[in-house]
Order: C-alpha cells, then sequence, then structure tokens
C-alpha cells in the first residue's frame, strides 16, 4: 500500500490536470491555480530541509583535513548573511546585510560568470576542428556568426545579411525540431509518471 | 615532438592568458569600434521613434546582476530615447534583483532628463509568478500592482490615469537573461496580442530568431552588440560601445586560436597519413 | 378660389408634405442637428451584436458591428468607435474601450472579482446580463448619436473548442502508446536507434570503480516538477545502483529542497535494491545553495578537489553549463550531458564527452533499464513524430499552394 498510495495518487491528480487544461469554467481555473500554490507551500516547506543538509554535511566536513577549510568558510558566510538579516531596516539600501550583497555577493557572481569568456575560448580550441564535414560545416557557421564582432566595413553588411538568414532559417529549423522532439518527449515522460509506467522517483523501503 | 603537435596539446592556461590580455588591453587603451546596424535592432529604435509625445511604452526589466553588463547598456539606451521623446514609461519587474536595477536606471536617467516619478513615469514593483502577474496585467494593472513600488496607490498616480492595462500602451519592452522572455511570448504577446520586443544575452539569442520569423517579436536586442547598435541608433553612446573594443579583441583572439587549432590538426593529420604511407 | 389662393394652396400641401418626408422617424434615439458652423458627426455603426465569449468560463462578452457608413467611405471622418455598458437598460452607460476605425469587433471581458481588496465593479460574473451602445467619434473629436441599445449575456462553457486539437494529440499519442505498450507486452522485440551517450554510462561508471575516484550526478538548475530533472531522476537510479553495486561513490549536489528530498529517496532505495542499504550516506547527496552562479562555484571546487572520474550533467541547465563541463575537462573527468535547453546543448556538445540532446535525455530510462513498457512509450514517442512531420510537410505543401484548411484545422486558441 505505501507503493501504491503515492502511484495512485500521482495518477488521479495527473488525470484531473489533464482534463482541466480543457474546461473553461471558475471551478477548473480554481483547481488550477490551487494546486500552483500548494506547489509554492511544498517548495517553502521543503526550504529547511535544504539549510539542515547544507549545514549538517559542512560540520561533518570540518572533520575532515582537506575540507575543512571551504566548510569553515561556508559556515561563517551562511552565519553571517544570517545574523546581519535579523532586523527589519537590514533589508534596506546602506545596511551592512545590503552591502555584504553588494559588494561581496554580487561581484563574485559576475566574476564565475566572467569565466565563461575563458572557458569558450579553450572550449573552442578544442572543439571547433575541422575532423569531419558536419564539424567544418559548424566551424564555418561559427566563423561568421562571430565575424559580426569585428569592423570589416562594407563586408559588415553583407555578414549581416548571411547571419540573419543562418538564424532565422536554418537555425529556426533545427530549433523547432528540437523543440517538437522535446515535445513529445516531456509528453510521453508526463504520461509515464501519470501512468505509474515510469516510478524512479519514488523511494520503497 | 614538432610544433603542430605542441600546437595541438597547448596549455590551456596560455589560451585564458590570451584572453585575459584581450581583456585588458583595451581598458588600458580603449578605442572606438565603427558598428552596423541590424534589422531586428533597428524595428524596436523606429517602433519607439515612431510614437508620439504622452504615448505609453512597458518596460519590463528581468535580469539579475550577473547580466547586466550585457543588459543595462540597452535598458539605458531605451530609457533614454523614451525620456528624449516625453512618452510616458511604465516599469515592472519580475525578477527578485530587478527592484535596485530599475531604481538605478530610473533615478539616474530621471534627473538627466527632469522626468518626474509617478507624473512622466512610474515604476509599478516587482512580482513573482511571471505567467499569473502577466496575465493580471493584462486585465487591469492594479491587480497584481494596487500600488507603485514605494507604495503609492496607482490611482492616486497622474501617469496612470487613462490607463488600465496592455490595451493601453503602444508595445512592451522585456529586457531579461532568463526565461521570462518565454512567458511574455506565451501569455503576452500570444494572449492580449500587444506588440512585443525583447533583449536578451548573445547566447540567448539564437532562441529566439524563430520568434522574429513567425512574427510573435517585432525586434530582438542580442547582447551587448545590440546594446552598442541602439546606442548607435539613439545617439548615446555608453557601455555598450564601449564594451564593443573588449568585443572585437576577444573575438578576434578567440578566432586566431581556432585557426592555429585546425592548422596543427591539419598539419598534424598530414604527416600521420605520410608516416603511414611510408610504412606501407 | 381664384388663381392666387389655388398656387398659394398649392406651395403650402407642398410643404406639408415635403416636411412630412423630412420628418420620417429614422430609428436613431436623437437627430444631432447639424452644426453648420462646426465639422459634421460621423453616422453611428449598426447592426449591432452581442454574443457570448466562447471557451471561456462566462466572463466575456464579444460585440460585433457593421462599420459607420462614414469609415473609409462617406465623410470618411471616423477615427474610432466607442463601446459604452450599463448593467441595465436605462442605467448609467460607461465607456468600456475604444477601437480604431476599421475595427468591427471588441472583446469585452473581466473575470477578476476584486481589486486589491476591493469589489471590481467592472467583473463580469457568470450568467450576468449587459447593456451595450456604440458611438463613432471623428477625427475631429465629434460624436455621433449613439446606436440602438443591444443585450448579452454571459455563459460558462464546459469544453475549450479552441483547445480540440490538442486533445485529438494527446489521443493520437495516447492510442499509440496504448498499442505500443500492449505489443511489448506480448514480448514483441521493438528496435530503438542506438545513443552513445547510453552507451558509454556503464564504461563511465567502471572508469570510476577502477580509479577508485567518486562519480558527480549533476541534476541543474531546475525544480522537481521539470520533465528534465525527473529524467535526471530515473538517469540518477540507474547510476546510483550500479555504483552501489561496485561500491563507488556517487555525489550528488543540489539547488533546489525538493530536489534534494527526492534525489535522497531516489539513491537510497537505489541501494536498498542493490542489496547494500548500509553503504548509503545521506551526506552524499546535500543542498548548496539555491543561486546559480554560487552553486556553480561550490560544484567546480567539488570538482577541482575531489577530481571525480566520472561527471553526468543530466537536467536543466542554463548559463553556468560551460563553466562546469570545463572545470570538469580541467579535472580529467569523464563527462555524460543531457538537457533539453536548447541554447545550453552546443557548450555541452563542444565541451563534454557525450551528449544527450532533448528528448534522448528523457529517453534514457527506457534505453538504460530495456523494460519493454518502456521502449514502446518510446516506439509510440516516434510514430507520433511521424505523424507531426507528414502534417507539417502536407501543410507545407498546401499553404504554399494557398490552401491554409489544414492550418486552421490544426491552429490552437488559448
Amino acid at each position: 500500500m505505501k507503493r501504491e498510495i503515492p502511484i495512485l495518487i500521482v495518477g488521479i491528480t495527473g488525470f484531473a490536470m489533464l482534463i482541466q487544461y480543457f474546461i473553461p469554467t471558475d471551478w477548473s481555473e480554481f483547481i488550477f491555480t490551487y494546486s500552483q500554490d500548494w506547489v509554492i507551500v511544498i517548495g517553502i516547506i521543503a526550504m529547511p530541509l535544504g539549510i539542515w543538509s547544507l549545514v549538517k554535511a559542512n560540520v561533518n566536513k570540518l572533520k575532515v583535513p582537506g575540507e575543512r577549510f571551504y566548510s569553515a568558510v561556508l559556515l561563517g558566510g551562511f552565519l553571517i548573511m544570517v545574523l546581519t538579516c535579523l532586523k527589519e531596516e537590514s533589508r534596506m539600501a546602506g545596511s551592512f546585510h545590503m552591502d555584504l550583497f553588494n559588494y561581496v555577493l554580487v561581484p563574485i557572481q559576475a566574476t564565475i560568470f566572467s569565466l565563461l569568456a575563458f572557458f569558450i575560448a579553450s572550449a573552442a580550441y578544442r572543439a571547433f576542428r575541422a575532423r569531419s564535414i558536419l564539424a567544418t560545416i559548424l566551424l564555418l557557421t561559427a566563423f561568421l556568426i562571430m565575424a559580426r564582432f569585428i569592423p570589416l566595413g562594407p563586408i559588415s553588411i553583407i555578414n549581416l545579411k548571411i547571419d540573419a538568414w543562418i538564424l532565422q532559417v536554418p537555425n529556426m529549423a533545427a530549433n523547432r525540431a528540437i523543440m517538437m522532439g522535446i515535445g513529445l518527449g516531456a509528453t510521453a515522460t508526463a504520461m509515464k509518471i501519470i501512468l505509474g509506467i515510469e516510478r524512479t522517483y519514488m523511494g520503497h523501503d | 615532438m614538432n610544433i603542430f603537435q605542441k600546437m595541438m596539446q597547448i596549455d590551456r592556461r596560455w589560451v585564458y592568458l590570451a584572453i585575459g590580455l584581450a581583456v585588458i588591453i583595451p581598458s588600458i587603451k580603449s578605442f572606438d569600434v565603427p558598428v552596423t546596424v541590424s534589422p531586428e535592432v533597428k524595428r524596436i529604435y523606429d517602433f519607439v521613434d515612431s510614437l508620439q509625445a504622452g504615448d505609453y511604452v512597458f518596460i519590463c526589466v528581468d535580469y539579475d546582476p550577473s547580466s547586466m553588463a550585457e543588459l543595462n547598456p540597452m535598458a539605458v539606451a531605451i530609457v533614454n530615447q523614451a525620456f528624449v521623446k516625453d512618452l510616458k514609461a511604465i516599469f515592472v519587474t519580475l525578477s527578485q534583483f530587478g527592484p535596485g536595477l530599475v531604481e538605478q536606471i530610473t533615478s539616474q536617467l530621471a534627473a538627466n532628463h527632469n522626468k518626474i516619478n509617478g507624473v512622466d513615469y512610474a515604476f509599478l514593483g516587482y512580482r513573482p509568478y511571471p505567467a499569473i502577474t502577466i496575465l493580471a496585467m493584462g486585465v487591469d494593472f492594479s491587480v497584481p500592482f494596487p500600488q507603485d513600488y514605494y507604495g503609492t496607490p496607482l490611482d492616486s498616480l497622474p501617469v496612470m490615469n487613462g490607463i488600465k492595462n496592455f490595451d493601453d500602451v503602444k508595445g512592451v519592452i522585456e529586457i531579461t537573461s532568463g526565461n521570462t522572455a518565454d512567458f511574455w511570448l506565451i501569455y503576452g504577446n500570444g494572449r492580449y496580442g500587444f506588440p512585443l520586443a525583447i533583449g536578451i544575452t548573445g547566447v540567448m539569442s539564437a532562441n529566439y530568431y524563430q520568434y522574429l520569423s513567425s512574427g510573435q517579436l517585432f525586434g530582438i536586442i542580442p547582447g551587448v552588440k545590440g546594446a552598442a547598435e541602439y546606442e548607435e541608433l539613439v545617439g548615446f553612446p555608453g557601455e555598450g560601445k564601449a564594451q564593443m573594443a573588449y568585443q572585437v579583441i576577444a573575438h578576434s583572439v578567440i578566432i586566431i586560436f581556432i585557426i592555429i587549432s585546425n592548422v596543427a590538426y591539419f598539419a598534424t593529420r598530414k604527416r600521420k597519413a605520410g608516416l603511414e604511407g611510408g610504412n606501407q | 378660389m381664384n388663381y392666387f389662393n389655388r398656387v398659394l394652396f398649392a406651395l403650402m400641401l407642398l410643404l406639408m408634405i415635403g416636411g412630412g418626408v423630412l420628418a420620417q422617424d429614422t430609428g436613431l434615439t436623437a437627430v444631432a442637428a447639424p452644426d453648420t458652423l462646426g465639422p459634421p458627426a460621423p453616422q453611428p455603426p449598426t447592426n449591432i451584436t452581442v454574443t457570448d465569449r466562447e471557451d471561456d468560463g462566462g466572463h466575456g462578452l464579444v460585440i460585433r458591428w457593421e462599420l459607420s457608413e462614414d469609415d473609409g467611405q462617406g465623410l470618411n471622418n471616423v477615427n474610432m468607435y466607442d463601446i459604452l455598458r450599463s448593467s441595465a437598460l436605462d442605467g448609467e452607460y460607461m465607456s468600456r474601450g475604444i477601437v480604431p476605425s476599421g475595427t468591427n469587433e471588441f472583446i469585452d471581458e473581466d473575470d477578476q472579482e476584486l481589486t486589491g481588496s476591493d469589489p471590481n465593479l467592472n467583473f463580469m460574473p457568470t450568467g450576468s446580463t449587459w447593456y451595450y451602445k456604440l458611438a463613432a467619434i471623428s477625427v475631429e473629436n465629434v460624436r455621433s448619436v449613439e446606436s440602438e441599445v443591444v443585450a448579452g449575456t454571459t455563459e460558462s462553457n464546459l469544453f475549450h473548442w479552441g483547445k480540440l486539437p490538442i486533445l485529438f494529440g494527446v489521443l493520437i499519442f495516447g492510442g499509440f502508446l496504448l498499442a505500443f505498450i500492449s505489443q511489448a507486452k506480448k514480448g514483441r522485440e521493438l528496435y530503438v536507434r542506438p545513443l552513445s551517450g547510453i552507451n558509454a554510462v556503464d564504461d563511465a561508471i567502471g572508469r570510476a570503480t577502477e580509479m577508485g575516484k567518486p562519480i558527480l550526478f549533476i541534476l541543474g538548475l531546475g525544480t522537481a516538477g521539470d520533465i528534465a530533472t525527473i529524467a535526471g531522476f530515473t538517469i540518477l537510479a540507474r547510476v546510483a545502483r550500479r555504483t552501489a553495486e561496485y561500491q563507488t561513490k556517487v555525489l550528488v549536489p543540489v539547488q533546489d529542497p525538493v530536489v534534494l528530498a527526492v534525489a535522497q529517496e531516489t539513491v537510497r532505495t537505489a541501494y536498498l535494491e542493490a542489496g547494500r542499504p548500509d553503504q548509503y550516506n545521506p551526506d552524499n547527496v546535500f543542498y548548496v545553495t539555491a543561486l546559480q552562479f554560487p552553486y556553480v562555484a561550490a560544484v567546480n571546487g567539488i570538482m577541482l578537489r575531489e577530481k571525480p572520474a566520472t561527471n553526468f550533467y543530466c537536467g536543466k541547465f542554463y548559463a553556468e553549463s560551460l563553466i562546469l563541463a570545463e572545470t570538469g575537462n580541467i579535472a580529467g573527468s569523464i563527462q555524460i550531458s543531457g538537457t533539453d535547453e536548447i541554447g545550453q546543448l552546443p557548450f555541452f556538445v563542444a565541451a563534454t564527452d557525450y551528449t544527450l540532446i532533448g528528448e534522448e535525455l528523457y529517453a534514457a530510462s527506457a534505453y538504460l533499464s530495456r523494460e519493454p513498457v518502456q521502449l514502446g512509450t518510446l516506439k509510440a514517442q516516434d510514430y507520433t513524430k511521424a505523424v507531426a512531420m507528414v502534417i507539417v510537410i502536407i501543410g507545407a505543401v498546401l499553404i504554399t499552394l494557398g490552401l491554409p484548411f489544414l492550418l486552421n484545422l490544426i491552429t490552437v486558441s488559448l
């Protein structure tokens, strides 16, 4: 029963939401909005689980010599952000908490994002080799798209036109083909879950 | 190991060093980069340019600080153009980091153009759940936003007199680094049919050109290059144009590395074939 | 009567008859006397109809009319139409909207009961009756006389006919699904094309075992409701079971608390099914942070310190995909990736060893288990895709020939 009841709940709610999609009445809209609200509530209830997992895992790692330093930094940062946020005014601009956010967290996030510039270069160096016909086509297309950033005078105008065609015709066709496949795959996965064929997300004893 | 084999196995740190220099050099000695304007950017400029003083334009700022470098220049350029043309601008954000960014843009540019909050523009604030918020705004802006970001009731703002929902604005421009553009396409343009344009990061642009072809979008500003093109059009050179120097050098370095890698690949391939031929 | 009196009598008769003709009632509620000093008023729209809006919950009406005689013809001075509404025939009429000239339809709808916490006075409940009249407004801002009043009542619809093509699609797919599942259960061999990424999973796990290094499994930045994340769970279950059998460590850093709960349960069950429940360590499946780049920083740190032999990226990824993949490359890991985010696929293709593109990620569960029922769903997908391809090709040919009926048949109105 421990396994059957969740499968039954998934099946019934799955079919109910499928039918709800085709019914435009007020009570149908209410069911949809109500279920969306519950998704948010479940997410909020699960947040303490995440915090507990994070703190517990890193407290355990304090005992491990190689991991100790990084876990200590994580736990220290976590405590500082929580303690500095306790007062109402700490969320206003100019408070210590907001200064930590604006002048520590935000620049660090931007720094990690900026790693992309370096990694794109190294990935391109490794991957963009004309090993086959398809790889050569990929290479030439990449050149044409990258060339739009380089001022080439009158050639830039021609390049922009070619780029617009590449982006609006073959790129669009490939995007739509992948999207159709994804749409069907998502439908199949959802059907498998609703019908109880796919159960790996559920645990059992 | 000959030079071509060494080139094939170049330590990635040399690549990082080259890119590092490519972005440092323009900061020491910058230069102007001539920008060719693409049609999809010009369409947005022409649309805003065609509006009359007093017309309403809706601007949604949905990016976070990590994408500021790429998206802030285009947001500033669009708002500059709107204020110069005396358009009424309504700002909204569906990103949790958006309020600070909108405040920064509006307070700075409003001061430059003598625009008054509540009279010439309004910032409605932030709401989560983009789909629900967009659908509600399509009925009435005051449903998800009974007050503006500063707590003033919407019906007491002079700029909100006479406008109720998307039917009363000439178009929506969404600037985003996430997936909120999809919500605007489905629930905004798809449901209410208003003209929609987006400003997005360069890496996202390949995904959205198909909506340009289908007519669901009337314009796209892709990344820093798009921002530089828009600044070129409005005549307010800003961060977008300044960053083009970095873009040109970095892209040139990447292209050079790709050429080196392919030269080395073909050279080592020929050499292998030559040796094999000899062994045969 | 003399001659003069006869002429006078005839003139008076003519005046009376002519005045009677000119004074005929044309059905308008009022006749606006032409202002000989100002611009003329346009004629109002006529033949107004008000019908229930289709495919809704009973909160909208559609108002249609025939254009004014001065819209595009006649005086040609109509600029817009004003649609007025009242809740009673003789009540106060308020403007519900203005539409430009040339437009002959207006949708009046309002399904919000409240504005903030106050009742919305414009709310249109199901079964309510509303009265409409229209006026044309000229370019000089002169209003026409108002048209006749027409009433309409809102009705709730039980089925959204605009979504009928979607229902047909679901039924077609459902039909294929049931057919192939039934065939699979009867033992028929179902061929599916090989996927190199799936074939590499066992080798990748074996590599980790030989090297004595852990496996890093990254479920991406999606929530537990995203199909890509669910597909990631199914792959995680298979990988965790193998790692339990080979006694290899698997690390699963997650970005969402609900995903954490499901991932922990998935790995725990996998270890149980492999007969090694005591080896399951819940600290190996741990929450990191909800923010994108801090999550990336944490995972990068794990990669560079732990140096996993194999990295799996299965789920929803955004800008961080290349950062993760390149760092994995630096750490010397074999990398198998799969995502349905089209924009990130090129990065994974360039930087990882094997990539599952879009639906291949969803199909991984069927490939790894080789269960007949799972393979049956794959075949159903493929046949539905074939039907879609045929419709696209036929539709494209028909549109090119100027025959849009297939397009009209499959168009969905939400």
